[in-house]
């Protein structure tokens, strides 16, 4: 990967509705470079998408997210991936991760009530074959997200004008 | 005049400083909209203050030895040698100071004798020429041009040389002007430095902060000069740690030995929480140092971009975090432009002349901000110029 494509996703990771022309400019490089950059990382599914993060917890609204950890049998000659589908296709999980360590899968579920977890995993996961067991966490407070910390704004504390 | 004077003469007289000035119209103004300050928008990387919190818990509150700690001083050496390829010994020619500003106060103390004369490029950091004068130097000033982009020629050193001249500032990368010195502009200066007999005072203070893609050069590392150059350097810029007031010196041990006379009587030792801390930096900081010079560089680019829409012409400054655009076009003078901006749209930039006579006629914009905070600014200072312009 070249050196302009990597810091395109540097600055578009944290803030992917940067104006090309800006981004151009701080790159120090042609709008048309860093719009034929893109395009290309979308079309090689480098960029997959563009996301906004949002505090529900300010918002009022009632949500959950919860980690589950779950235990599987893997399949022979197909190892996790088949399971794994499985369970991704289920619009309600956000996130799939295979694991090293203690258990196999992360599944990630936001913005759910509680009763909807609850029947997600008593109902469909736990009743696949190949899973074993679930352990099911709720996240309680976020600190920290996506390298955004959450909890207090960014202040200027410095002094106005210093030599 | 006899004793009963209250205050010293030689204090009393000194100038009051620009940016002091500036600083108190300034907070009489809360809601304004600062491109005024002259250090990193950056905390200091969480490892390194890390490290400090560390050093407290263990209990290490006690004094270091004058110099500095052991572990820090060989941490300089190695990040000299490796840099620019100048080796130092760790017990005699390197002395930890509380900041690159005191390290400048001892130099001219050391080495000075009344009315040595001490040549100072301007515009420039603030403190040369009273330590100067502090030191019982005659500051001789060396205005620098926009049209050499700030660098010193070998031409201008050479017409200000007399027989008192003792010690030649070197502040590159250059706050207020983002000028620097490449190697072959240091190259031209040599033979006249050494013809001369001239100490060099180089403060590398921003010598991370360079944009060219080829690292800083020191002059020490020129052949003949590192036996007549004090290198002064510090944690500040590079790693986003103004307020630990950590810097260094390095230089010959002849010089060295009476800086750390001194040293040791006024400060006795550099904080020792803050030395902690500066070994950790220099030991594993190289990588925040890189990622925060990208982001200056990314807003570098932004503040130029903007000025250009705006017709306000500026030399690309190619160090520190500072662009120094002329403003000369609308007949005001550094100060009336600055505020007037302050008074009119509520933006604080310090006026060119807080640097030095040769200063007026231009602004020093810092960028060490978000890109956000940058444009809000700049969108001000547009408006402010059409103004102008509409009114001319």
């Amino acid at each position: 990967m070249d050196t302009l494509k990597q810091k395109i996703l540097t600055i578009i990771e944290k803030n992917s509705r940067i104006d090309m022309n800006e981004l151009a400019v701080l790159l120090g490089t042609g709008e048309i470079e860093v719009l034929n950059a893109m395009q290309e990382m979308q079309d090689e599914g480098i960029i997959c998408g563009y996301h906004t993060m949002i505090d529900w917890e300010k918002t009022g609204i009632e949500r959950v997210t919860a980690l589950i950890e779950v235990r599987v049998t893997p399949q022979r000659g197909k190892g996790f991936d088949d399971i794994a589908e499985r369970i991704y296709k289920y619009p309600e999980v956000d996130c799939t991760y295979l694991i090293s360590g203690g258990y196999d899968l992360m599944v990630i579920l936001e913005g759910k009530t509680l009763k909807e977890v609850s029947g997600f995993v008593t109902n469909k996961l736990s009743t696949l074959d190949t899973v074993m067991s679930t352990a099911t966490h709720f996240i309680l407070k976020k600190y920290k997200d996506h390298g955004t910390i959450m909890t207090r704004k960014y202040e200027d504390q410095r002094e106005m004008v210093s030599p | 005049m006899g004793k009963n004077t209250l205050l010293s003469e030689k204090t009393v007289g000194l100038k009051p400083s620009g940016i002091r000035k500036f600083f108190d119209i300034v907070s009489e103004m809360k809601d304004a909209i600062s491109l005024g300050v002259g250090e990193p928008d950056f905390d200091t990387p969480w490892h390194i203050r890390d490290e400090g919190i560390y050093s407290l818990e263990k209990g290490r509150t006690f004094y270091t030895s004058n110099s500095g700690l052991r572990d820090l001083r060989e941490e300089i050496c190695t990040y000299m040698k490796n840099t620019q390829g100048v080796e130092y010994r760790w017990d005699k020619e390197v002395l930890i100071t509380v900041g690159g500003s005191e390290a400048i106060d001892l130099m001219f103390r050391a080495m000075i004798n009344e009315g040595d004369e001490v040549l100072i490029p301007q515009p420039s950091y603030v403190s040369y020429e009273p330590c100067a004068v502090l030191a019982d130097a005659v500051p001789v000033v060396i205005d620098l041009k926009n049209e050499n982009q700030f660098r010193l020629k070998p031409e201008e050193l050479e017409a200000a040389i007399t027989p008192r001249s003792k010690i030649l500032v070197l502040p590159f990368p250059n706050n207020p002007t983002g000028g620097i010195m490449e190697k072959e502009d240091l190259e031209a200066l040599v033979d006249i430095i050494v013809k001369n007999d001239l100490y060099v005072l180089s403060d590398e203070i921003y010598g991370e902060l360079t944009y060219t893609g080829n690292p800083h050069v020191s002059i020490a590392s020129l052949p003949g000069m590192k036996e007549r150059t004090v290198v002064v350097n510090g944690f500040s810029k590079a790693y986003a740690m103004t307020g630990w007031r950590l810097g260094y010196a390095c230089g010959p041990e002849e010089i060295m030995a009476q800086m750390t006379k001194i040293h040791q009587y006024a400060i006795m030792c550099a904080p020792t929480t803050s030395q902690y801390a500066a070994v950790e930096a220099l030991r594993n900081g190289a990588d925040d140092v890189r990622k925060m010079r990208e982001s200056y560089n990314e807003r570098r680019r932004f503040v130029l971009h903007m000025l250009e829409e705006m017709g306000i012409p500026c030399f690309e400054p190619m160090g520190a975090f500072y662009v120094f655009p002329c403003i000369k076009e609308f007949g005001l003078s550094s100060e009336e432009f600055a505020n007037r901006l302050l008074a009119e749209e509520k933006v604080a930039i310090v006026p060119g002349t807080a640097f030095g006579d040769s200063g007026e006629g231009f602004l020093r914009i810092s960028y060490a901000y978000s890109i956000d905070n940058l444009r809000r600014a700049l969108s001000r200072l547009e408006r402010f110029v059409t103004r102008l312009r509409e009114n001319s």
